[in-house]
């Protein structure tokens, strides 16, 4: 009894001083490890190769990209047994112009075997109002709307022949969070049970994902830069982003 | 030990304000007749050090392409933190914007920014102007290069936040220290209202007074003069700039703008949000006899708001009495 007490005035203060602290974070007695994600930008199979290559949407329409940048935010890992974990702060920007943008590890990881995954493309409707951001929300970053508050989720720029835009030019910032507009999307995908998402003290898994900026410009609506070549936000930026919502994001496979 | 604990936690609490202890202290105060502000430096603990980083920031040309053109330039003290004499904003290489400069003005109040409320965030009302071409015409790479290459901002941010680290979001928050600390209370009318040392109204801001609440306080509501609403006033039959429409996307929103404050209105001029009335006496013969019938205007407006001459002086005079001389005059706001 006595220790037990001397014990516990000894860790009071402690304890106060660690709760000035803004992030403590919370103690589980659960075991944690890390696991990452690499996103393979390709075009309907091909690499993505910045400026130079030429693709084809789905109306035969040649394109070439020299920007494409993406949020994926709110990663979320459920269990079997329908448990979940967010995985805290879990906001990324993935830029195709920077390789090491695509390989993401996510440490603190509790240990399990994951059988979903699912995220936002974009980021959530409260960031996109809230205060001076850092890290991947930093407006540096060249995806924040200054006069219109809210973040670009998807950009890709580029140039296709049938644009009737100035220099041929095409202007893919897809973003908006209120309706009718929004353009939050969420992508989730089921992983095979047989070979789970196995994050263990001494694994540390890997997921690829391919990813089709293809996707922008089929779907629900296919696409004719005749027509549709500038969207920043809006309606048209609504089209663009129920035709990823599906084929932006497929999970190929996951090495354990 | 529960002593110990409790004086640990006290410590934990006081450690920053206790650095600039013998300066005046920075606060933030609300006027006894505002409701509580938006804003509240939650994320962002005010600092002495942090208001006077954001305000060096504020007044800092050096941040412009052209080395010209300050926050302090299009926001001027003296004119109630708008730009004086400027129909629309004058920024580098002596563009001019599209709109004329809104006061800055109990923005912790406000939770949306710009005349067409486009920006949502205080913190993040500064980018639009720091990237516009017009405006400042720079971005935020070569402003965080510039700081972290210019003495003595290095030192300054780390006084202000712990660390030498210059980025855009240390660099808004500071200046958001400065901007939301633009409290201005201490107008007669406030001093009237919160029945202050005897102050009252002439028997003709009185009577200005009345025809006020009769008139606009529906839309210019007390105690910030505006309902933070969207309303098209009836400049033009069809308004060249589309407004509130630009940023909700929907007709019924077209050539719609905030109402904007009347507080220190008197040396706000020009008025309205392309800045096209220099004079109140312009402002009052618009809602007199000048209101064009616009597709959205406002059901209040149908009439105008008819005003004979008597009426007009009365109004003015009351209008007057929202001037804040100890805002406009603070010297902890001006340049140093
Ligand atoms: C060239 C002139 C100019 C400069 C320089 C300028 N502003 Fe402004 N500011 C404006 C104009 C014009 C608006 C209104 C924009 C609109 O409604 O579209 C505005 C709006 C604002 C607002 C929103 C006010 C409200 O009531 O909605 C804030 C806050 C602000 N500016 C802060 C700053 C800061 C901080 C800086 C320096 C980094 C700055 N401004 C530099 C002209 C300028
Ligand atoms: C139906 C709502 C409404 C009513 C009623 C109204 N106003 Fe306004 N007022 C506005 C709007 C909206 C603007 C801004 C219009 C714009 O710039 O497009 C404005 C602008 C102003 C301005 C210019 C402020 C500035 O900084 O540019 C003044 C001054 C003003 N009103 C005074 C008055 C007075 C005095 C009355 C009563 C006689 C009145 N208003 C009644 C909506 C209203």
């Amino acid at each position: 009894m006595k220790i037990s007490t001397y014990f516990l005035a000894l860790l009071c203060p402690v304890i106060l001083l660690s709760s000035c602290k803004k992030d403590a974070e919370e103690v589980t007695a659960n075991t944690k490890s890390t696991f990452s994600i690499e996103f393979e930008n390709q075009v309907n199979g091909s690499p993505l190769v910045l400026n130079t290559t030429s693709y084809k949407n789905a109306k035969g329409e040649d394109f070439k990209i020299n920007v494409f940048k993406y949020y994926v935010s709110n990663i979320k890992l459920s269990k079997a047994d329908g448990t979940t974990y967010l995985i805290p702060e879990s906001y990324f920007l993935i830029d195709a112009s920077k390789s090491e943008s695509t390989n993401i590890t996510f440490k603190d990881v509790p240990t399990g075997d994951y059988t979903k995954i699912e995220y936002t493309i974009g980021v959530d409707y409260a960031r996109n109002f809230a205060g001076a951001q850092t890290g991947a929300l930093d407006p540096i970053n060249g995806m924040f709307w200054t006069w219109n508050s809210g973040y670009i989720f998807v950009k890709l720029e580029g140039t296709s022949p049938q644009s009737t835009a100035d220099k041929n030019l095409l202007t893919f910032h897809i973003g908006g969070v209120t309706d009718p507009n929004n353009t939050i999307r969420t992508f989730a995908t089921e992983i095979n049970s047989a070979n789970p998402l196995r994050v263990r003290a001494d694994g540390k898994p890997n997921m690829h994902f391919i990813v089709n900026a293809a996707a922008l410009f089929t779907g629900k609506t296919d696409v004719s830069f005749a027509t549709l070549n500038f969207t920043m936000g809006g309606t048209n930026s609504v089209i663009v982003a129920n035709n990823y919502a599906n084929g932006l994001f497929r999970l190929d496979h996951i090495h354990n | 030990m529960l002593f110990l604990s409790i004086a640990l936690m006290y410590a934990c609490s006081k450690n920053e304000d206790e650095v600039a202890q013998e300066e005046k202290k920075i606060t933030f105060s609300i006027p006894a007749n505002f409701p509580a502000p938006a804003y509240n430096f939650e994320d962002n603990k005010l600092t002495n050090a942090g208001f006077a980083l954001g305000k060096k920031l504020f007044y800092e040309a050096r941040l412009s392409a052209d080395k010209s053109v300050s926050c302090g330039s299009c926001h001027q003290q003296f004119a109630g933190f708008t730009q004086l004499d400027h129909k629309v904003s004058h920024g580098v290489n002596n563009c001019q914007g599209k709109r004329n400069t809104p006061p800055l003005v109990n923005l912790a109040w406000q939770k949306a920014f710009f005349w067409d409320g486009g920006v949502k965030n205080i913190e993040t009302s500064p980018l639009n102007a720091i990237t516009d071409a017009c405006e400042m015409g720079t971005d935020i790479q070569t402003i965080v290069a510039f700081l972290k290459n210019t003495a003595p901002y290095p030192d300054l941010f780390k006084q202000a936040f712990g660390s030498t680290e210059i980025n855009s979001q240390l660099i808004l928050k500071s200046i958001t220290q400065f901007a939301a600390v633009l409290v201005s209370g201490n107008s007669k009318y406030d001093k009237v209202m919160r029945k202050e040392g005897g102050i009252s109204f002439t028997s003709t801001e009185l009577a200005g007074y009345n025809l006020f609440k009769e008139k606009c306080t529906s839309c210019h509501a007390e105690p910030f003069f505006t309902d933070f609403s969207y309303r098209s006033n009836g400049l033009d039959l069809i308004s060249a700039d589309e407004g509130r429409s630009h940023i909700t996307g929907v007709a019924s929103d077209f050539g719609k703008f905030r109402v904007p404050t009347l507080r220190n209105i008197e040396y706000t001029s020009p008025y309205m949000h392309d800045g096209r009335f220099y004079s109140l006496d312009e402002v009052l013969e618009h809602y007199n006899s000048g209101v064009k019938a616009s597709t959205n205007l406002d059901a209040q407006l149908k009439n105008g708001i008819p005003l004979n001459t008597t009426e007009k002086e009365q109004i003015k005079a009351f209008l007057k009495t929202l001037t804040d001389n100890e805002f406009i005059k603070n010297t902890l706001y001006s340049e140093s």
